[in-house]
């Protein structure tokens, strides 16, 4: 779901156009100093939104995160009060603030435990599902990329684009239905060889071999499933960069060096072309992540997404301010660390 | 896009508006011409218009009964038959007649929501891009923010504190999807903002407004017509995970809450594939659809991607 797959070139648009803005380079010590105070201001903006979506939108927030349990006006009182519902809306803030940071957030109104706790627990899942989805729709979707740029027009092209574009318009969570119900469950010839959701089988003892094994087990279709979905995202980006590249007279220099095309290929054009894609992987990690939020639905892998899903219901708001909270704050240093290292392997951004 | 001089030539019997809706005609023919060359775009637009006539036409194609759980005349989860060419669902709904009017919601919230992200996405865009100083600085970062955003648990929270209904649906989507036209138009504007033609008019004393709105606006408009297509889909695809999240609205029937249905019954443990893939199968088509559309109309209209 990647919005920047198709309209790819317009980004690559704004950074050469960042390139060939004023001539002036910044050290890298300022153009670090720039993102992160640019980080700084998206956090403190997730934290306003987080905070007054729940407080302002709706109305009386104490009949909202209480769901009409309260049928007494003292009720409602003393829940204010527990709450500091009862103070005025900038000091309220303040405390939300606090207590966002030092991670004595609300209690969750289903589990009864801090939702920090709540967070931390459901923490690693989630990780290791984003991050190997990440790594591996990177390598697997900027190699077809290039193999499909670099033979335009070919039926490898045709075939690639086809089918990325066709796994590009599909929510990742019914593919992963479709996975589930073909190598899980078994359809026709196909035996049911994963287990259809989870993270552990029951009887898995951890710390050993066999729990690794299990827990990999476990995680092969739901990553099959992300990986194959965004893989297509940046494969159509990195075809569309490296398109960009091709009628670029440094190529014609290289050919003309006698250089072999593997060589031209390799050494020059996917070189600069990885530069504007860098930047758009960068910017689909939310993608990423919200993907992995239905699929960990899909699957009932025990993650950040599942804890999201589950709090709907209720709905269970200080679960969902807490997951909206700490998933912007990861996207958002994920791109603060992408961008840190896009200004070291390009210093024509640093202007 | 420039006119040939020769097309011009009668003018002289003309008042100024017929040469302008003369000029605007073989401008629009001259833009199919092209987009007919797109073998991609043609797909996609042929199966956008049976979309949209199975949309349109639902009510003729199959009774408004068949959605009401009361009057359902199947059995449960039944397969295809003669009767239920796509089989039934949990309740004995045929599956072909809920897919007809689910085709109406899916595309009514994708179009709603798109106009709603355009309208953002165009007037931040030409804002943040046109103006300069610290207003625009805050509007481009405001942009950048909801890029990086992962949609969504943004989404789940607006939704949930919205509430469930379609039109709140409608809001979220828009809401969260026009940062990407906003880039966009910010990045045409500031390279058509240095243009001569734009300097001319302000040299002999244009106002900003004059400026945006006869100079710079209508030359975006059509790179705006081309991402319109493309954001189409993504709505139709957050219309869908929304619904699958049990966030659409309950009374209404789209592709979105058949899978969450379907989901909720395990229609995937069980072999009720009639019940998981045609739904599925029909939001690929249109996004896709939407997206080959787009792609073509960007190539159309971008003569940067043509030459490639």
């Amino acid at each position: 779901m990647t919005e920047f797959a198709a309209a790819g070139h317009s980004v690559s648009e704004a950074v050469a156009e960042q390139e060939a803005g004023s001539g002036k380079r910044k050290s890298y010590g300022r153009y670090v100093l720039g993102k992160v105070l640019g980080s700084l201001g998206s956090l403190f903006f997730v934290m306003v939104v987080g905070f007054f979506l729940f407080r302002v939108l709706p109305g009386d927030p104490a009949r909202t995160l209480g769901r009409g349990r309260f049928k007494t006006p003292e009720q409602l009182e003393a829940f204010r009060a527990q709450y500091g519902l009862d103070q005025p809306l900038p000091l309220q803030f303040l405390t939300y603030l606090k207590t966002t940071f030092t991670g004595d957030m609300a209690e969750s109104l289903r589990y009864r435990v801090p939702v920090s706790d709540l967070i931390i627990d459901r923490l690693w899942p989630t990780l290791l599902l984003v991050g190997i989805s990440t790594v591996l729709a990177t390598i697997i979707g900027v190699y077809l990329g290039v193999i499909s740029a670099w033979n335009r027009g070919k039926p490898v092209d045709k075939i690639t684009t086809g089918s990325t574009l066709t796994l590009y318009s599909m929510p990742e969570w019914w593919l992963g239905l479709l996975l589930i119900a073909a190598f899980a469950v078994g359809a026709g010839p196909l035996p049911g060889i994963f287990p259809t959701g989870g993270l552990h089988s029951v009887d898995a003892v951890p710390g050993t071999v066999g729990y690794v094994l299990d827990t990999a087990l476990h995680l092969v279709l739901p990553i099959l499933t992300l990986v194959l979905v965004y893989l297509a995202d940046f494969s159509l980006i990195m075809r569309s960069s490296l398109l960009d590249e091709l009628g670029e007279d440094y190529l014609t220099t290289a050919r003309a060096k006698g250089l072999r095309d593997v060589v031209v290929r390799r050494r020059h054009a996917v070189r600069n072309a990885m530069l504007p894609t860098t930047t758009l992987i960068a910017l689909s990690i939310g993608f990423v992540v919200s993907g992995a939020i239905t699929v960990e639905t899909v699957f009932s892998i025990p993650g950040l997404g599942l804890l999201a899903t589950e709090a709907l219901t209720i709905p269970d708001y200080p679960v969902l301010q807490g997951t909206f909270l700490i998933t912007s704050a990861a996207v958002i240093l994920a791109n603060l660390a992408a961008n840190l290292i896009y200004g070291l392997l390009d210093p024509r951004v640093r202007t | 896009m420039t006119t040939t001089p020769t097309s011009v030539a009668p003018a002289a019997q003309l008042t100024p508006r017929q040469v302008a809706r003369r000029r605007r005609a073989q401008s629009a023919r001259r833009t199919w011409a092209s987009f007919r060359s797109h073998k991609s775009g043609l797909f996609g637009l042929g199966l956008l218009l049976f979309f949209v006539a199975i949309a349109l036409l639902a009510p003729l194609l199959a009774s408004s009964e068949g959605l009401e759980v009361t009057k359902a005349t199947g059995g449960v989860l039944e397969p295809p038959s003669a009767e239920y060419p796509l089989g039934t669902d949990e309740n004995g709904r045929s599956i072909l007649t809920l897919l007809m009017w689910g085709a109406r919601i899916s595309l009514f919230v994708g179009l709603l929501a798109t106009l709603i992200s355009m309208i953002i996405g165009t007037l931040i865009g030409l804002a943040s891009g046109f103006f300069e100083g610290w207003p625009a600085r805050v509007l481009f970062r405001v942009t950048e923010w909801f890029l990086v955003i992962p949609f969504v648990p943004l989404a789940i929270v607006l939704a949930t504190v919205l509430g469930r209904s379609l039109i709140n649906i409608v809001i979220v989507v828009g809401v969260t999807g026009w940062a990407s036209t906003a880039m966009l138009i910010r990045s045409q504007t500031l390279s058509i903002k240095e243009r001569p033609y734009v300097e001319r008019a302000r040299v002999l004393g244009a106002g900003r407004w004059h400026q945006m709105s006869r100079h710079v606006l209508p030359n975006v408009m059509p790179m705006v017509f081309a991402n319109t297509t493309l954001t189409v889909a993504l709505a139709i695809l957050a219309e869908t995970t929304l619904s699958f999240l049990g966030l659409g609205d309950p009374t209404r029937v789209s592709w979105g809450t058949m899978l969450e249905d379907a989901f909720a019954v395990g229609a995937m443990t069980t072999g009720a594939w009639w019940y998981i893939v045609p739904p599925g199968v029909c939001v690929v088509l249109v996004v896709l659809a939407f997206t080959l559309v787009g792609q073509a109309l960007e190539e159309v209209f971008n003569p940067r991607l043509r030459e490639r």
